[in-house]
């Protein structure tokens, strides 16, 4: 699995870093920073799903 | 906006596709069905003569498309009334929410990192103490046997407005004049009866602005004060126009969230017992609550004519842009119509979307998060005293006004 993170769709809801802290961070501006380069670790899959599903502006998606 | 719900001076609306006034008292008490009779009834956009021409998008799609097109959708002014505002793109009476791009963007900028979710958990113990101390007021009340207790007035209107004016660096006890402020913005959009200039917020922060010009220190006002545009300092009305939206889209929102999440709370034991006995699912109900409670319907000025999905939108008019209304469309959500405690997906709109999305959401979403922990752990147990005492705020912020609880022995 794998994560794609759109840094221009984002609006800096911060669900994602609410909901996955291990995969995403936010800069100072609260906008969301993608953590992980490639696989997502199997034991974090639940979470990027979760990120990904609870984005209000569909920034993330994930690629499986 | 707010407390209008006793407003039964307007003329009562006969059809909700083609005469929908918003700030009714019939609205505020039906938002969610005259939003679903209207998006069923083959034209989910709703228009009315009212206000001088407002539009009514109710799916999410049509009010997220309208959301992001800022170029025939102007933020010049958001709030709905008669008349129509008059300070100038692109900075606006009140910026960045008043503001388009590109200038929108900048005075955006100087804001963020204040609300960003670091920053904001710095306020977290202040929320905490806050709550809990008001809890303590309440238990003080009960002992002494007091059995029935508004919890709108007592508890939930009270936690906003006491960490605004500590981010401001104003008086905790000015709240009640920043009430009294945001009743007379939203009622009289500043443009109903004139307010002699010393009852105005604009004389309230003229004042204050001077004097934190003059000792300078670390709360948010110092900082706008000192906040540069491309080695130019804002402008008085930029700085005076910020710390008024913080003031006014910063207190009655939230306290709208923690009073519609405690009404639902005192309406479902089961709810309640949920809470308490699974603590992972809070994060996930704490999202449902603004999903289906979402307070705030903004709303645009159509800058330039626009055919919107059929419907031809005029230059002048108004469109409302209400969140809620998104948040239970069943073309979105499953079971759009029903609170569900542990909703997995839940993309809900309830901070706007686009790139107004409510600059204070982290603090928002962390003050209804504190008051709800503080408050379920003091009191497991509580009820609706009456459930028709309690009322609801017409306009564009919906919320309980009164909220009157009682506490079992």
């Amino acid at each position: 699995m794998k994560i794609k993170y759109d840094r221009s769709a984002c609006q800096g809801h911060n669900r994602c870093y609410m909901l996955a802290p291990e995969l995403f961070d936010t800069d100072d501006e609260g906008y969301a920073v993608l953590l992980v380069e490639g696989d997502v670790p199997a034991d974090l899959e639940e979470k990027a799903r979760l990120a990904a599903d609870n984005c209000p502006e569909f920034a993330i998606e994930i690629e499986e | 906006m707010h407390d209008s719900g006793n407003d039964h001076s307007r003329p009562s609306v006969q059809n909700w596709q083609t005469d929908f006034d918003h700030q009714h008292p019939d609205y505020a008490a039906a938002a969610p069905t005259i939003w679903e009779q209207i998006r069923t009834s083959g034209c989910p956009i709703a228009h009315s003569e009212r206000y001088g021409g407002t539009w009514l998008p109710t799916s999410h799609d049509d009010v997220a498309a309208i959301s992001k097109d800022y170029e025939h959708f102007s933020s010049q002014g958001v709030v709905v009334t008669e008349y129509r505002p008059d300070i100038p793109a692109p900075m606006g009476y009140a910026p960045p929410i008043t503001s388009d791009p590109p200038f929108h963007q900048i005075a955006r900028s100087i804001l963020l990192k204040f609300f960003s979710p670091r920053a904001i958990d710095g306020w977290e113990p202040v929320a905490r103490d806050t709550c809990r101390r008001l809890i303590a007021d309440i238990q003080g009340r009960i002992a002494v046997g007091d059995d029935v207790i508004d919890c709108a007035q007592s508890y939930s209107q009270h936690i906003p407005v006491m960490i605004m004016a500590d981010m401001l660096g104003l008086p905790r006890e000015d709240g009640d004049l920043f009430r009294r402020f945001i009743h007379n913005i939203m009622e009289q959009g500043g443009g109903g009866e004139e307010l002699p200039y010393e009852d105005t917020i604009d004389f309230y922060l003229d004042s204050h602005v001077a004097a934190r010009r003059a000792n300078l220190g670390e709360d948010l006002i110092s900082y706008l004060c000192q906040a540069e545009i491309e080695g130019m300092a804002l402008l008085d009305e930029h700085v005076r126009g910020t710390i008024a939206l913080l003031i006014i889209a910063g207190i009655d929102t939230t306290w709208s969230a923690i009073g519609a999440s405690m009404w639902h709370m005192a309406q479902h034991p089961d709810h309640r017992a949920r809470w308490i006995n699974e603590p992972d699912v809070q994060p996930f109900a704490l999202e449902e609550f603004l999903r289906f409670y979402a307070p705030v319907t903004m709303a645009r000025l159509l800058a330039k004519d626009i055919e919107f999905e059929g419907c031809p939108m005029k230059a002048g008019e108004w469109t409302l842009l209400p969140f809620p209304a998104a948040n239970r469309d069943p073309a979105f959500f499953d079971r759009a119509d029903e609170f569900v405690m542990d909703r997995a997906r839940n993309r809900h709109a309830a901070f706007g979307l686009g790139i107004h999305r409510c600059i204070g959401s982290n603090l928002a979403r962390m003050e209804l998060r504190v008051a709800m922990e503080e408050w379920m752990q003091a009191f497991p147990e509580f009820e609706l005293a009456d459930p028709d005492a309690v009322t609801w705020s017409t306009g564009q912020v919906r919320g309980p006004r009164q909220l009157p609880m009682r506490f079992p022995a």
